[in-house]
């Protein structure tokens, strides 16, 4: 491969596309560890609270649609998929079926977001948005509401970063469309998969989380 | 030492013109040159806000501002200096010069990303000025709840999205160095013959990378708080305001180490060229600076002592601030001992090495009195608080960026400052300063507290000592900034290595060309290889 050094993605600060691709990569995941830093903070407020106020959380979590949570993650899941799909797609260097890949993630990703404001329409609709107009029937009112904000907060901040995973989308499908991408050069589909993958595995943690830990104490009928 | 050289041209300052070549530059060196101008705006406008506290502490009385006023002088004067220019400081300059230079590579590894560092800086810069000009902040730079959140009437919010967007420019800086530093290191450089300097900014990024989103959830946090009156931390609607303070503090106490960790890295490359001797035991050095930045994560509870945490945290917490210390003193010790029989010479860039060391060592030290729970019951919020970080940050962290300012501005100008001024401005920072802060460690052992406009009467010697110290240290200040700029047309043209130092950076022409090197260097020594120590025989007749 060291013929590569005349690849036109080649940079000219770089001596070789594999030290280029090398450093891409390492970049990439250096910042995927500083957005778990950045959620992680929405992690600490969370697991503060939970244990201050476990019992307005169980009741706070018990109005969440379990339904619509467990249908947007197996979307999110799918959308992996097509993503990796997509990837893969890439590295064969077929062009036409990297475009529609990308275009399904982009279509599940959506579906996601459709969901996720109609759940956040049912919060107006109920008053369970924090603020002046909050309401709730149910032990601890206060405290319930502090578990909204970080509702609010987390899966707010894990919306933003799905759309701006949908513009990135967008932008390699037009890319990938105009024939930007070979099984040389890929590396931005590369990265805006591992980008893609990280905002799932959020999603994956704030599901049970915010969802599915309330409900199950409940049961336990303590 | 200092020698001369007719003058190279096709350097990366004359290589482009026009205003636009600076504003779309990619060159790392150039971007390095758009942060110094920054920051040195910054650093005088937070320059300002203090000439106006000390003048204000002259006299036991309120008298020149109201409190209000008072409290939105030492916010902004807080905010200006630390998140503007302190951290930025020597990573974004020196470091963004030097970091390429040194492990001889053309660029950074991601030289747009460096670019837009740069804005995302300035747009977060222009909040806070913004914020300044129209009314101020009077949080302390610290924005405790639920007074941040929830009561204070200021611009609060404005400020706070200043900090998150100027978190990302440290991230992005942070982020660009470890890949640099990973993947571009030029042939036979392996990480063991890597400068200290290199290393240092390597922990520095780490820090920067792993505490700045902490920082910027936080103040996301607080903004959404006032603005939507979305409860988080407001205790009257079940929030803990401890929970800010630990977010806060969690980036706020390893920031210290993002402002001395990259001066010690200069203090280690200043201490090797003026003595001609490797820095004694480097490899202890360099797995000090990773140690300060772990240890760095684990310590932030010690400024929350008399918060209301758990004693037996705060006994970990002092117990880990202790640690924190051996490194630290690691450091001090090699560089000592790397003097010791050294061929020294003393330059204007080792008088601030030797200021660095000294005034660090004031400042670590008390640094042990308040982290000892007893001791800190009685000066927190007091103003022996007050000087031990400004021995570290001002004492520490400014001796090494002026310092390393000195050392390459050669290498980064092509230009020689003049030496004369250059003493007189590094003895009247070391006599300004010291006096300014000093009589602070008494004042606040005798228990002035911070952050008030008024005191009592007896107070006031020690003050006016302050305030005078403080206007020679504005003196000492206002020099560089003259004598560099009149360097700029007037000072002697630099050769390619002017101290006869070693380090890749020093191989290539003074200011170098765009792409760094004319021909890659490629690395068969280790770090500081000067005079030949083990090998040589000495013939004795």
């Amino acid at each position: 491969m060291s013929t590569s050094s005349h690849s036109p993605a080649l940079l000219h600060h770089f001596d070789s596309v594999e030290q280029q691709k090398e450093a891409s990569s390492l970049g990439m995941w250096l910042f995927l560890v500083t957005e778990i830093m950045f959620f992680g903070g929405m992690f600490t407020a969370y697991i503060v609270y939970r244990s201050l106020y476990p019992n307005a959380f169980v009741a706070a979590s018990h109005t969440l649609d379990i339904t619509m949570g467990a249908i947007n993650t197996a979307v999110l899941i799918c959308s992996s998929l097509s993503m990796a799909l997509a990837v893969n797609a890439a590295q064969l260097g077929r062009r036409k079926s990297l475009v529609w890949f990308l275009i399904l993630t982009i279509l599940l990703g959506s579906v996601f977001l459709g969901i996720k404001a109609v759940e956040y329409h049912d919060k107006f609709v109920h008053h369970h948005v924090p603020g002046a107009s909050f309401h709730f029937e149910g032990p601890e009112p206060q405290n319930a509401q502090l578990f909204f904000s970080i509702y609010f907060g987390a899966t707010g901040l894990h919306a933003l970063h799905m759309i701006i995973g949908i513009v990135l989308l967008a932008i390699l499908a037009i890319r990938a469309q105009r024939g930007r991408f070979s099984s040389e050069y890929y590396t931005p589909i590369d990265m805006t998969g591992l980008y893609w993958h990280f905002v799932d595995i959020v999603w994956i943690f704030l599901f049970p989380l915010l969802y599915l830990l309330g409900g199950h104490l409940q049961g336990g009928g303590h | 030492m200092i020698t001369e050289a007719p003058v190279d041209t096709g350097n990366y300052i004359t290589s482009h013109y026009g205003i636009k070549s600076w504003l779309l530059t990619v060159d790392h060196k150039r971007i390095a040159l758009l942060y110094l101008i920054a920051i040195t705006f910054f650093f005088f406008l937070g320059g300002a806000f203090a000439v106006m506290i000390r003048l204000e502490l002259l006299t036991p009385q309120g008298d020149l501002f109201q409190s209000e006023t008072y409290n939105k002088l030492f916010t902004m004067h807080g905010i200006i200096m630390i998140f503007f220019f302190l951290v930025p400081s020597i990573p974004a300059t020196l470091g963004n010069f030097l970091v390429p230079l040194m492990i001889g590579a053309r660029d950074l590894a991601f030289p747009r990303l460096n670019l837009a560092s740069w804005y995302i800086f300035i747009v977060g810069g222009c909040f806070s000025v913004f914020a300044a000009i129209f009314g101020g902040v009077d949080t302390g730079w610290t924005f405790y709840t639920p007074y941040s959140s929830t009561y204070s009437n200021t611009w609060v919010t404005v400020t706070a999205m200043g900090i998150f967007i100027t978190g990302f420019s440290s991230i992005l800086t942070g982020l660009n160095f470890i890949v640099t530093i990973h993947t571009m290191r030029a042939p036979g450089l392996s990480w063991f013959r890597l400068p200290l300097f290199i290393w240092s900014h390597y922990a520095t990024s780490l820090i920067m990378i792993l505490g700045t989103p902490v920082v910027a959830v936080t103040m996301l946090l607080v903004g959404l708080e006032r603005m939507f009156r979305v409860p988080i931390f407001d205790p009257a609607l079940g929030g803990d305001p401890v929970l800010f303070q630990h977010l806060f503090w969690f980036y706020s106490h390893p920031a210290v180490y993002i402002m001395i960790l990259p001066a010690m890295g200069v203090v280690s490359e200043l201490v090797a060229a003026s003595t001609r001797k490797p820095v004694f035991g480097y490899k202890v050095v360099a797995f000090a600076s990773i140690a300060i930045a772990v240890f760095g994560f684990l310590v932030w509870g010690h400024h929350m002592f008399v918060s209301g945490q758990s004693v037996y945290a705060s006994l970990v917490f002092s117990f880990l601030s202790y640690a924190v210390a051996i490194p630290s003193a690691v450091k001090v010790f090699n560089w000592t001992a790397t003097m010791h029989k050294g061929s020294n010479s003393y330059h204007t860039p080792m008088l601030y090495a030797f200021g660095f060391i000294g005034l660090f060592t004031i400042g670590g030290l008390t640094g042990l009195f308040v982290a000892a729970l007893g001791v800190d019951v009685h000066v927190h919020d007091t103003y022996f608080v007050i000087a031990h970080f400004h021995y570290i940050m001002v004492g520490g962290a400014i001796m090494g960026y002026l310092g390393g300012l000195h050392f390459w501005w050669p290498k980064i100008t092509g230009r020689l400052y003049p030496e004369l001024p250059a003493k007189l401005s590094a003895f009247t920072i070391f006599v300004g300063f010291n006096l300014t802060f000093f009589p602070q460690f008494v004042l606040g052992y005798l228990g002035m507290p911070r952050r008030y406009h008024a005191y009592p009467e007896e107070f006031q010697v020690l003050n006016v000592m302050s305030t005078a110290g403080a206007s020679i240290l504005a003196f000492g200040y206002a020099l560089p900034m003259l004598y560099f700029l009149w360097s700029l047309k007037w000072g002697k043209h630099a050769s390619p290595n002017p101290w006869g130092a070693k380090g890749l950076e020093w191989l290539t022409t003074s200011p170098p060309p765009t792409e760094n090197f004319k021909e890659m260097p490629v690395v068969t020594e280790p770090a500081y290889a000067y005079a030949p120590h083990k090998g040589v025989k000495v013939v004795d007749v």
